[in-house]
């Protein structure tokens, strides 16, 4: 195991997690709004000052500097927003890595200002500062949030490749339950601020999410208002 | 900040200090030795060395202020600080005379803290612009009143004059033991600041995103409001309120940092205590018969860059 952490608590969001991931794993961390996924990667991270224990390689990254606490992981949020004109390549550099990552083609990124670029090209600058130190563990909240369809593909194959190298882990939060299905080698379903299954198989899905598998395709147990309900 | 605009940097401050110092040169070459030395060291230094110690505190507390509250127009004057400070001062100068610079700079620290403090439990920590510039405006206008009202209670005319003629904001006619009690303070904060720099330069991947790369946030923060309020309150106890510098030189700064708010500490001071200098040899050097407050001329040439910004800002967020 790469990562075990127990007891992880922030006040009213997260209640006694507790979650192990082995080297070479990527996590995919499911759940509705508000069921505590950004909040666990918050308390492994260290943000909020969280209650439990964590041992990341045999270290709580959380006691860590800024100097070393990047190599043990690091954490990209779901927000995209920069307030500041920093070129691309400096931003990724103020998180303690270089850019070298092919499969996120940046080379015409680099010299550019990140409040200039589109949004989904800043998210991939983004992805890249927090890939470029080579963490031991990628902490991801919705990755894939504002890529295309093909970016989205090649962004969970290059965490993939990343991981499978070295002593590495990933926890991706992330809403696509498909794009979990397809990538994850374990999903951890989240509700009300606890881990409560490890599977998308079950009647529990339709009782948290409030959709089930119908034709391949995901679909609301109660059908929505439309409107003739309305008339 | 590359070699080339730190070392163009440096002389121009260099030669804006020199200039403070000879301009007028007349009065350098009195038959009287004395009187042109009395001149050069009992009236142009301390107000060269006030003109580079102000403008660099404002400089370098204003980009900090700015990089703390991710927000290019967040300052010490919009903030609501000088103004805490000035009230502070004049509360103080009430009781103790404006010739107790110690009290002085105590009031002041404490009424820009006071400032400060008011606007973080006003806007909270990660304000909107304009939560931030309401409640900046806010604290200024009550601070301001509350100044009005100190003055309108002035236990004498002289009391009156003093603080009036104070607020209006002046390098001029301080000593060099004055300068000290301005210098000292500022010289720590400013050295301090610097060593925030690069935790500020990572809080501009977002506070979460700092956080875990291991800063204290919340410590950062309580740093940069106390050691600004503290820079800020000194040089307003000695020199008054003067406006502007704080806002306008973070934003040039920057510019020399590639958009890093936590460097452009270092280019913020010197842009600063340039300004600062430039605009106290202006006063000197302005054909008017008489002495132009300082503050007057930082704010007449201040506000069109501020609404200037403003404008700039509205249009890049329409574009």
């Amino acid at each position: 195991m790469i990562l075990q952490a127990y007891g992880l608590a922030l006040p009213g969001r997260l209640f006694d997690a507790s979650i192990r991931i082995a080297a070479g794993e990527l996590v995919c961390l499911v759940g509705p709004n508000g069921s505590g996924k950004t909040s666990l990667l918050h308390a492994l991270a260290g943000i909020g000052r969280p209650a439990g224990m964590v041992d990341l390689d045999g270290v709580d990254p959380r006691a860590l500097g800024p100097s070393r606490r990047p190599h043990y992981l690091t954490y990209l949020p779901a927000t995209r927003d920069i307030p500041w004109p920093l070129l691309a390549r400096d931003l990724i550099a103020l998180g303690g890595g270089e850019a070298t990552f092919p499969a996120l083609a940046l080379e015409d990124l680099l010299d550019r200002r990140v409040d200039r670029l589109s949004t989904g090209e800043r998210s991939r600058v983004l992805i890249a500062r927090a890939l470029a130190p080579r963490p031991k563990l990628l902490l991801l909240d919705e990755p894939t949030a504002n890529l295309d369809p093909l970016w989205q593909i090649r962004l969970m194959e290059l965490v993939r490749e990343e991981i499978s190298a070295g002593n590495r882990a990933a926890l991706v939060a992330i809403h696509d339950l498909d794009a979990a299905l397809r990538y994850a080698d374990r999903i951890l379903v989240m509700n009300e601020g606890r881990i409560v299954a490890e599977s998308l198989e079950g009647p529990h899905v339709a009782e948290i999410f409030g959709i089930e598998r119908a034709d391949g395709a995901w679909c609301p147990v109660t059908p929505l208002a439309g409107p003739q309900s309305l008339q | 900040m590359s070699a080339r605009s730190s070392i163009l940097l440096w002389l121009a401050l260099t030669a804006a200090f020199a200039a403070s110092l000879i301009v007028p040169i007349q009065a350098l070459f009195e038959v009287d030795r004395g009187l042109a030395s009395a001149v050069l060291v009992e009236l142009r230094l301390p107000r060269a060395l006030l003109a580079l110690t102000y403008g660099a505190t404002l400089g370098a507390s204003g980009a900090a202020i700015q990089a703390l509250f991710a927000n290019p127009l967040a300052s010490p004057d919009l903030t609501g600080t000088t103004s805490g400070a000035a009230l502070g001062a004049v509360v103080t100068a009430y009781l103790f005379g404006f010739a107790a610079p110690i009290a002085l700079s105590i009031g002041s620290v404490v009424g820009a803290l006071g400032a400060l403090v008011l606007l973080i439990s006003l806007a909270g920590p990660k304000a909107e612009t304009a939560t931030l510039l309401l409640s900046g405006l806010a604290i200024s206008a009550l601070a301001g009143a509350l100044t009005t009202l100190a003055l309108a209670l002035a236990p004498s005319p002289f009391a009156f004059y003093d603080a009036y003629d104070w607020l209006m904001g002046s390098l001029i006619d301080r000593s060099l033991e004055q300068a000290a009690f301005a210098m000292v303070p500022a010289v720590l904060t400013i050295a301090l600041l610097l060593r925030l720099g690069p935790a500020l330069d990572r809080l501009a991947l977002g506070e979460e995103v700092a956080q875990s790369l291991g800063h204290d946030v919340a410590r950062l923060r309580l740093m940069v409001i106390c050691l600004s309020a503290f820079g800020v309150g000194a040089c307003v106890a000695i020199c008054g309120a003067i406006g502007f510098v704080g806002l306008i030189a973070p934003i040039f700064a920057r510019r020399l940092t590639r958009g890093h708010p936590g460097r452009a500490i270092l280019a913020s001071a010197l842009i600063g205590a340039l300004l600062l200098s430039l605009a106290d040899l202006t006063v000197r050097l302005a054909p008017l018969g008489r002495t132009l407050p300082i503050g007057v001329v930082t704010a007449l040439i201040g506000a069109p860059f501020f609404l200037w910004l403003v404008a700039h800002m509205r249009w890049r967020l329409s574009a």
